[in-house]
């Protein structure tokens, strides 16, 4: 499994959606991404990439686009 | 034989454990199973040493952290520590704090800024690291150390009072916001308890709080300490949002 499935696996598991729904466009305030799933959303990933993101991370990742550039800055390359 | 209070293998943060009810915290808490992560602002040296201690007493895991509460990005690194070593947190015992009094009128701005920075700012900061490793288990206790003086309030603890308040409306808000993942948030409010917090006070005023209390004898930590294990474990395990007094029938 490459970065971008992990990525996506992250996404789908967290906020329950379909991976097809999860792409670029994919953002916070759309679809079941709401709050408190950001939360899960955001402890998925660090999960899956065995990191923890800075609080203004957490609060920058308003896309899935956004996401892949974040986790750019702790080395996971896409 | 295991512990009635479930710990074992849990990981367990107490801040302000150099000493006090911090101190005894942490003692408790590795008796019981519990890796702990000490915490204070106190230099490291001590630090390290109460480390070397609770792995000597009770063969216990055990790192110590040295940061200010108060300051954000030191409670950040700190918990960027405990997510390398542990990959997780079970329990957050918020304990740090620090107590300046003054009668209305004299209370200095500094006197506020940094009571609040370490009392009220420290609790939040800690918590909101706390939970994002806690949320990963979906499991999690955080106990905040407020005060009688939080509750009822005491004539010369406008500040102090204040910030404990704020503790206790700290602990009712995250107890809602966190019970959906299984993160629960609850408060000791403890309240004559010998501790060096109380070296500085008069004979005469040592004798007043000690009057005002209705079991007519001062609190231990290990009073606290125990009522700390009982939130941390599974025995409260259907307990949040809840704000606990321990004061032996205080009134003030």
């Amino acid at each position: 499994m490459n970065n971008t499935e992990r990525l996506i696996k992250a996404f789908t598991e967290s906020l329950e959606i379909s991976h097809e729904v999860v792409n670029d466009e994919l953002s916070y305030g759309s679809s079941s991404w709401d709050s408190i799933a950001h939360l899960a959303l955001v402890a998925s990933i660090e999960t899956e990439f065995d990191i923890m993101l800075a609080s203004d991370d957490v609060i920058d990742m308003s896309s899935f686009k956004k996401a892949k550039e974040i986790l750019g800055k702790y080395g996971i390359k896409f | 034989m295991g512990s009635s209070f479930n710990i074992e293998g849990k990981v367990a943060l107490v801040t302000g454990s150099a000493g006090g009810i911090g101190w005894t915290a942490a003692k408790v808490l590795a008796k019981n199973g519990a890796a702990v992560i000490l915490n204070d602002i106190k230099s490291i040296e001590i630090l390290e040493s109460r480390k070397e201690e609770l792995i000597k007493e009770y063969s216990c895991d055990s790192i110590a952290l040295q940061y200010n509460v108060g300051d954000f990005d030191a409670v950040q690194s700190a918990y960027n520590e405990v997510f390398k070593k542990y990959k997780r947190l079970d329990i957050l015992v918020n304990n740090a704090g620090t107590l300046e009094d003054n009668l209305v009128g004299m209370i200095r701005k500094q006197d506020i800024e940094h009571t609040f920075s370490t009392n009220t700012s420290g609790v939040i900061y800690n918590l909101q690291f706390a939970a994002r490793l806690m949320q990963r288990n979906k499991s999690g206790s955080i106990i905040n150390i407020a005060s009688i003086v939080g509750r009822v309030g005491n004539e010369g603890q406008v500040v102090y009072g204040g910030s404990k308040a704020a503790v206790i409306g700290i602990t009712l808000s995250a107890a809602r916001e966190l019970a959906p993942r299984n993160i629960r948030v609850n408060a000791i409010a403890p309240g004559f308890i010998d501790t060096d917090l109380i070296k500085p006070l008069s004979q005469e005023i040592y004798n007043q709080r000690l009057n005002s209390v209705k079991m007519k004898k001062i609190g231990k930590p290990e009073d606290v300490a125990n009522a700390i294990l009982f939130l941390a474990s599974d025995l409260s395990s259907y307990i949040t949002g809840q704000v606990l007094g321990v004061d032996g029938g205080m009134i003030m």
